[in-house]
């Protein structure tokens, strides 16, 4: 006889398991390995909660101390590869294949792993992506999770960084999977219920609260005179022509240029009210001095930010906060939001080829991409209009007949010609198709497809995408603004000319901008105490960020 | 440390009659030029000590732009270099010409 609900038996099994740890759903900090060798089975797949903020920093030790002879071969589905741990449980043998979307501080080890064969990389996803896939066919059988809080039923309050939570918890426990949490606290009352504690089976205590990343601050201190000049040349060049008030914007000097340009420069451009007015945002504190000025009507968050949760809580107008007060932050959500409700992201990336492909994965590292592909693309599946998205579409194709002509989405890549130790941001290859090739990819890591980028900003000035009409014409837009590297030194004069003339390509002079106009005294917030004079006192930095 | 040394012919003589300026601090990917107004009316002249080898090319090339848009006839530059970027540079050579046109930088 068929058997329709082995899923759901082998969860009982398990949750039998793990109840000798438990009281209640409680397990005590020094079962937690004990815990997880009794639930877990060899090939599993689990999703252990981290991304590129919040980490469940407790479960990653307990998972990295199992036996490998009890628990092998598990394929781990998750959002980050940030802690030594997510590396260790390969190392040791416990996990065996890796499908996930963010690796920053650990990207050259991860790319050690993988040439060592120790890792057996599925793909590199975008978060939404990866969240997808949990709901199709790679829905974990365990998921590790971090909260703020829990009852004794197991309510869990998440707080400002919700981020992946509900999202991992969702696939996990509607499809017989077993959701265990560690929680900063056990409590008598929430302040709100973010997970309903029929989703999740097991709770741990940690004795420290999970770590949270400060990824989004960036200091003002260290915004430079050429990052200035790309953030003037964005805002005069792109944000007020096409009219753009609801975007994203990736981590990076440059968009945090333009946050602290928007009140200063922006203003005198008249921009105010007509641009950068609703955000898909983390809490970026380089925002601060847009919001004290009015500019920006609403923000919804993928995570929260370390050290912006009193100012975000006295500004309930622009953030999504709960019926507590505290921020109410959602990865997925904030993703879907950034493809379909914005109609522009703007980023940085590391390399950029011919084509206007672009990449963060280098030689020797493999960062993956975190939000960026999904942002940075055109969603194919938008049917409502507006002016930024409508504008580009028709520059993209002027002569198609307007009411069924697509609009296209501005996906911006904005950088200086040369980065870090002088290495250039434009090449010939990326390094991701040697990456590829080492590793046997079917597909090159590519963060943000040639043909969905729209325009390069950098301190040569705008090329705009959209107007190129062959590939040669792409490439040269490209290698006029790509300056002194080894591609922009191989450009055709004569063409980069014509294209000048043709607004395809626009320097500085052009737009009337003098590179020398752009002066750190045009920062709105000059350091990160400007920032918190600006919040009022409300904005409290975390200690690396202090130097007074 | 490398020594470059570039001489150019410019279109017409910088503005103004202040006889040098200083701009910029020698510190990791920044540079300081000073600029000195010693040479005759047309002749420019762009000499260069800097900690990273091995560019020549690139710096050549930011000085011709450079001499090419601003037009610095008469002016001779010194540069102290700590491996600044080229965008750094241009920008400090066009400060630096700003500033001993006699305008603020």
């Amino acid at each position: 006889m068929t058997v329709w609900d082995s899923a759901r038996r082998a969860r009982e099994a398990r949750l039998q398991a793990g109840a000798r740890y438990a009281q209640g759903k409680r397990v005590e900090r020094k079962d937690a390995t004990a815990l997880l060798e009794a639930v877990m089975q060899p090939g599993d797949r689990v999703c252990l909660e981290g991304d590129n903020q919040k980490q469940a920093d407790l479960l990653a030790q307990a998972l990295a101390a199992v036996d490998p002879g009890k628990i092998h071969d598990l394929h781990m589905v998750q959002s980050g590869v940030v802690l030594p741990e997510h590396l260790d449980v390969f190392e040791l043998g416990i996990a065996k294949r890796l499908d996930y979307a963010y690796s920053g501080p650990q990207s050259q080890r991860i790319a050690k792993l993988l040439f060592g064969g120790k890792i057996e990389l599925g793909a590199v996803h975008t978060y939404l992506e990866l969240f997808a896939r949990y709901y199709v066919d790679l829905t974990p059988q365990v998921a590790l999770i971090a909260a703020v809080s829990a009852d004794r039923d197991g309510n869990l309050y998440t707080g400002p960084n919700t981020e992946d939570t509900p999202a991992i918890v969702e696939a996990t426990a509607f499809k017989d999977g077993v959701v265990i949490a560690q929680v900063n606290q056990i409590v008598d009352k929430l302040p709100r219920v973010d997970i309903p504690g029929d989703w999740v089976n097991f709770v741990i205590e940690s004795d420290k609260p999970f770590y949270v990343e400060p990824l989004f601050t960036r200091d003002p201190a260290a915004i430079t005179e050429t990052q200035i000049l790309t953030a003037m040349l964005a805002i005069k060049g792109i944000y007020g022509p096409y009219g753009v008030q609801r975007l994203n914007h990736g981590i990076g000097f440059n968009t945090a240029a333009i946050e602290l340009l928007l009140p200063t420069y922006g203003e005198r451009l008249g921009l105010k009210g007509k641009v950068a007015t609703h955000w898909a945002l983390n809490p970026h504190p380089t925002l601060i001095p847009a919001i004290e000025s009015g500019w920006v009507k609403q923000i919804h968050s993928f995570g929260s930010e370390v050290g912006m949760d009193d100012y975000i809580r006295a500004r309930s107008d622009v953030y999504f906060t709960g019926p507590d007060g505290s921020l109410r932050s959602n990865r997925a959500f904030s993703q879907v939001a950034g493809l379909y409700a914005c109609d522009m992201f703007i980023g940085s990336t590391l390399q950029i080829d011919l084509q206007g492909n672009s990449s963060t994965v280098t030689a020797d590292r493999v960062a993956g991409f975190g939000g960026a592909p999904n942002m940075g693309s055109d969603a194919r599946g938008r049917r409502h209009p507006s002016a930024p998205w409508l504008q580009a579409g028709k520059e993209a194709d002027p002569d198609g007949p307007a009411p069924l002509r697509r609009g296209r989405k501005l996906v911006v890549q904005i950088g200086e010609t040369f980065g870090d130790k002088n290495v250039p941001m434009f090449v010939e290859n990326l390094d991701a198709l040697k990456l590829a090739e080492k590793l046997n990819l079917e597909l090159a890591p590519v963060m943000v497809y040639s043909d969905d980028v729209t325009h390069i900003v950098t301190e040569e000035g705008i090329a705009n995408l959209l107007l190129c009409r062959d590939k040669d014409e792409r490439e040269q837009a490209i290698r006029g603004v790509a300056g002194y590297t080894d591609v922009g030194r191989g450009r055709d004069a004569k063409m980069v000319q014509r294209l000048r003339e043709r607004g395809i390509i626009r320097r500085p002079e052009d737009l009337g901008i003098d590179p020398l106009d752009a002066d750190r005294r045009m920062l709105a917030a000059r350091s990160i105490k400007d920032l918190v004079r600006w919040s009022g006192g409300l904005y409290d930095p975390p200690s690396k960020f202090r130097n007074w | 440390m490398e020594k470059l040394n570039y001489r150019h012919v410019a279109a017409s003589r910088a503005k103004g009659e202040k006889h040098q300026a200083v701009v910029g601090v020698v510190a990791s990917g920044n540079l300081e030029v000073l600029v000195e107004r010693s040479l005759p009316e047309r002749e420019c002249e762009v000499d260069i000590r800097t900690a990273a080898e091995g560019f020549g090319e690139v710096w050549q090339a930011v000085v011709a732009d450079f001499v090419e848009r601003r037009s610095p006839g008469g002016l001779k530059f010194s540069i102290n270099d700590g491996g600044a970027r080229p965008d750094m540079v241009a920008l400090r050579l066009a400060q630096a010409a700003r500033a001993v046109e006699g305008e603020q930088v």
